[in-house]
């Protein structure tokens, strides 16, 4: 954490023992859930409203409007699913988060559980978390034994169960009706909406969809108030947020920091500067489908209007940093080569375009590139933006358009000189 | 003969009572189960899956070809998983991706190796961008890898030994893994 910050999802990180439910209640756990239980769920709703906690997987919607959107008495069940799918490249907190505190997720999604009146929780995560899929798993059991899950949460009389499911390789499947989708046994495709999840959800039920890092905020709302989580970070984005930073820099890792804190102090003092003294070219503010950023862009603070207002998203605050040995072309080629590979294949804006484009990304790295590929591409940038199924293919845009937005003469002289200006071999091949 | 029979048909059922009601959502770890007993999942499979659920068998199939970490073909009994994305790529993620080729004496772009004890797979992020680059063996998680350590890996793989992981518990194979992933093991306590 940044030096002047008290840490609040991190405070236990240094402490193995906060991974067992004996060692997390001996910390305070589940005092959170414990206070929920002595409220109505509405007034649990009120208390998250409160906070101004917004969603940390990506959109930033306020969490306490969408749990408030779940209709009462509609005679179905509700859900809670839990997002660990994290699969943004570069993005890698929630792993993290749950190595070293599975129980706070836990407390967290019971709390959610008992705003919506649910009895189900599922917890979906990707399935290259074998590992951390098993933490989960472990921390389930010691709930259920210890009577935090069950027939009888805490005591309450409340049942509460929670189901793990795991996925098995979809970055699609982080898209909350794509989930949805890939838990009821179907292809991990993206739905039309409306209906909204909290409407029609899991199994046609109202249901939300939080995620980990979301939920793991909860407890100590419920515990120490509104009041207190606003405390830290901005006006409209109240809180800390766990970044990732990884890259060229000297201490890649996983950070939490006050919201609205700028980048730079990210970089040079949580991540000890770039990498060997190297300079700074381009960073990603919140994963690959957040428009690049420069080294003008140092002092931009890291909240979601800050980062709007410099022309890009926080996304998921995965920032990856590329020092100027890394060519942007090549970067920008490879990052929508993953949004190729991932596009489920359902709308002809994100299939086609996607793998489109990275037909041309790699011609013009190659040295390859015809005279109006540049122009080719910019046009590709704008044609893909908002104009598909999902938010997917506006991550492909988001590095088309931004990279060509900074790094035009890159993309230029890669053309012109019919090879890739940084790639040594090629350039020992001029020489010769 | 039959996949999923004497005790295998056991787990399945006890796989499906995870989701009394919505049996379908069932479909995930039934693969996932099926690939632990064939290392991969076989035609027969599928169909058994859909007897199972009431389904057709295009409907599972639908599934299975959906997710990269189902195999439909024949696989080595290790899955050896390379990520070349951004922030691996940064840390030279490429070179290594290349090393696993040379050591397990695969030409660029074959699958499997000749004595199919290997399989190579160009990941997608694997959720490990602080200690890149990353590297799975049959899921279990190996950070910042080098080509030497990439090497070293694959030796180790030839010579019968599964390495130590750096975070979590080795899987001896990939239908090791796959068996852990329908939800099958005990989980060890903490």
């Amino acid at each position: 954490v940044t030096p002047d910050l008290e840490p609040r999802l991190t405070r236990h990180w240094s402490e193995p023992g906060a991974v067992s439910i004996d060692g997390y209640v001996e910390r305070g756990g589940y005092a959170g859930l414990r206070a929920a239980l002595a409220m109505a769920p509405g007034d649990i709703i009120d208390i998250v409203k409160a906070s101004g906690l917004r969603g940390r997987g990506g959109a930033g919607f306020p969490t306490g409007m969408k749990w408030g959107f779940v209709p009462k008495d509609t005679g179905k069940p509700t859900y809670v699913v839990v997002n660990f799918d994290e699969s943004e490249p570069g993005t890698c907190n929630n792993r993290e988060l749950v190595e070293r505190e599975p129980h706070r997720l836990l407390e967290g999604a019971v709390i959610a559980a008992l705003a919506i009146q649910c009895r189900t929780v599922f917890v979906y995560v990707r399935g290259e978390y074998l590992w951390q899929g098993m933490v989960v798993q472990r921390a389930i059991a010691e709930a259920y034994e210890k009577g935090y899950l069950g027939a009888d949460v805490m005591g309450s009389g409340t049942r509460v169960d929670v189901v793990l499911h795991r996925g098995a390789g979809a970055y699609i499947c982080g898209e909350e009706t794509a989930l949805l989708n890939s838990l009821e046994g179907l292809r991990g495709q993206p739905r039309l909406r409306p209906p909204f999840p909290a409407v029609e959800g899991l199994y046609a039920s109202p249901t939300v969809i939080n995620n980990v890092e979301t939920l793991m905020n909860v407890p100590d709302i419920l515990e120490r108030g509104a009041d207190w989580f606003r405390e830290v970070g901005t006006e409209k984005s109240p809180g800390t947020k766990m970044v990732t930073i990884s890259g060229k820099v000297e201490r890649p890792g996983n950070y939490e920091i006050a919201l609205g804190t700028p980048f730079r102090v990210v970089l040079e003092e949580l991540a000890g500067g770039m990498l060997g003294g190297a300079t700074l070219k381009a960073w990603t503010p919140g994963g690959s489908s957040t428009p690049l950023l420069t080294a003008d862009h140092l002092d931009v603070g890291l909240d979601y209007e800050s980062l709007a207002a410099a022309g890009s998203l926080l996304g998921t605050a995965a920032i990856m940093v590329m020092d100027d040995t890394d060519c942007v072309v090549d970067c920008a080629r490879r990052m929508v080569e993953f949004y190729a590979h991932e596009s489920c294949g359902k709308c002809t804006t994100c299939r086609e375009g996607s793998w489109w484009a990275t037909r041309v990304l790699a011609r013009i790295e190659q040295g390859y590139g015809r005279d109006d590929d540049v122009p080719v591409m910019a046009e590709m940038g704008k044609n893909i933006m908002f104009k598909a199924f999902c938010a997917l293919a506006d991550g492909t845009a988001a590095v088309i358009s931004s990279s060509l937005k900074h790094f035009q003469a890159d993309f230029e002289a890669h053309v012109t000189e019919g090879r890739c200006p940084l790639d040594e071999r090629a350039v020992a091949e001029v020489a010769s | 003969m039959a996949v999923l029979e004497g005790p295998a048909l056991e787990d399945a059922r006890k796989i499906v009572a995870r989701y009394p009601g919505h049996e379908r959502s069932a479909i995930m770890p039934l693969l996932y189960l099926a690939q632990s007993i064939g290392g991969w999942i076989s035609r027969d499979a599928l169909r058994e899956i859909a007897g199972l659920l009431d389904l057709t068998t295009a409907e599972v199939e639908s599934v299975a070809t959906f997710y990269t970490m189902f195999r439909l073909r024949p696989t080595g009994t290790h899955v050896v998983s390379i990520c070349t994305n951004l922030s691996c790529k940064l840390r030279g993620a490429e070179e290594v991706y290349e090393a696993a080729h040379e050591a397990a004496g695969m030409a660029h772009g074959q699958e499997l190796s000749d004595d199919e004890l290997v399989t190579l797979h160009e990941e997608e992020c694997l959720g490990v961008c602080d200690f890149a680059p990353a590297v799975q063996i049959n899921f279990a998680n190996h950070d910042n890898v080098t080509t030497d350590r990439m090497r070293a890996l694959i030796e180790a793989l030839r010579a019968g030994e599964v390495p130590d992981p750096t975070r979590g518990p080795a899987f001896t194979s990939f239908k090791h893994a796959s068996r852990v992933l329908a939800g099958l093991e005990e989980v060890p306590s903490s």
